[in-house]
């Protein structure tokens, strides 16, 4: 069998860094930052976290190339999702309309 | 192994493994084409949620106030302690696919039971999170008759919630939607996965799984790692967005 088997240090270690990160967030919540980076922050530590997931608890980063391509569609996917979606409400009374 | 899968020879009958299925060459790819399966399913999941939250972040960016509001509400206790119960049971499923992987089965049942459990409590902790809300008359709507959503300021006062500075109980209300149909639709993925765990523990528990096969212990568990993912992200949005408005 050529599957890889990630020892269990790597998962002990990842577990440990989403409760670290699982704290820092509540910890932030409680900040006051300017603008919107609380919003910045919560989300930066989220997608870190589920980066270590996708990775090492889901074994991609030991997958095939065809599974990152997978992976990837889906965030494009998303990403088209949001950006058509937004790109209308966000520009909407942009231009004063007849209606 | 590389010559065996290039090498015309190589069929089932000369490799076969009682878990090999006759249009699979060796168990290797039936393996990597489960796990792809499985990984295409997940892109759907990703797309269906990904709606959610597209819901959420257009309605958060209209009533930013309200959603500020009706999030202070939510218990950040239980909301952290569920995301640390969920991140656990992430590693206990994890350790069940390597136990698994190096073909140790007290130990792999061991951690299916572990990971079942912790499930089974993030789902009590979120009856309790429901109730409250039931308490609090935040079902939206009038979705259930006995506890009819917030009337006015004074009822909203009165059950604990805190309108912040040009938030209206309507777009409160829109939170609670959002808030119910995500942690709803979590949850069910969470009941089903609970359905997926007691499936892999009985085949366990009968020693179906092997180095070799092993593929429903792999792809349950990246269905569970990906409703982790998912309240990952919940866990922040619904319930830690307003909390730096609360002392101003």
């Amino acid at each position: 069998m050529s599957e890889h088997i990630v020892p269990v240090r790597i998962y002990v270690t990842i577990f440990l860094v989403l409760l670290v990160g699982t704290a820092l967030t509540v910890v932030a919540a409680f900040q006051d930052f300017p603008w919107q980076l609380n919003t910045i922050v919560a989300m930066t530590i989220a997608i870190t976290k589920a980066t270590f997931v996708v990775l090492y608890f889901m074994h991609v980063r030991y997958s095939a190339r065809l599974i990152w391509v997978i992976v990837a569609s889906a965030l494009f996917w998303l990403v088209i999702m949001f950006a058509l979606t937004f790109s209308d409400y966000w520009t909407r009374g942009w231009i004063p309309s007849a209606y | 192994m590389a010559d065996v899968i290039n090498s015309p020879v190589a069929t089932s009958e000369a490799h076969g493994h009682r878990a090999l299925q006759h249009h699979f060459e060796n168990m290797e790819q039936q393996r990597e084409a489960g796990t792809l399966g499985m990984w295409v399913f997940l892109v759907t999941e990703i797309m269906f949620f990904g709606g959610m939250f597209l819901a959420y972040t257009l309605y958060r960016s209209k009533f930013p106030a309200a959603f500020a509001s009706a999030s202070n509400h939510l218990d950040i206790k239980l909301g952290a302690v569920n995301t640390g119960v969920l991140i656990l049971s992430s590693f206990t499923m994890a350790m069940a696919v390597y136990f698994t992987q190096i073909g140790k089965r007290r130990p792999q049942i061991l951690c299916l039971i572990l990971t079942l459990v912790l499930g089974l409590t993030f789902l009590g902790i979120k009856g309790v999170e429901y109730h409250d809300k039931y308490r609090d008359h935040l079902i939206p709507g009038q979705l259930i008759a006995s506890s009819p959503f917030l009337k006015n300021e004074a009822e909203a006062q009165h059950h604990g919630l805190h309108l912040l500075e040009g938030a209206t109980l309507p777009q409160v209300e829109m939170f609670y939607w959002i808030y119910f149909a995500m942690t709803g639709m979590h949850a069910l993925h969470m009941i089903i996965g609970a359905g997926l765990l007691t499936f892999l523990l009985i085949y366990s528990i009968k020693g179906r799984f092997d180095p070799e096969y092993h593929s429903p212990v792999e792809v349950i568990g990246l269905y569970w790692h990906f409703v982790d993912i998912v309240w990952i992200f919940l866990f922040p949005l619904l319930y830690l967005l307003g909390r730096h408005l609360e002392h101003g």
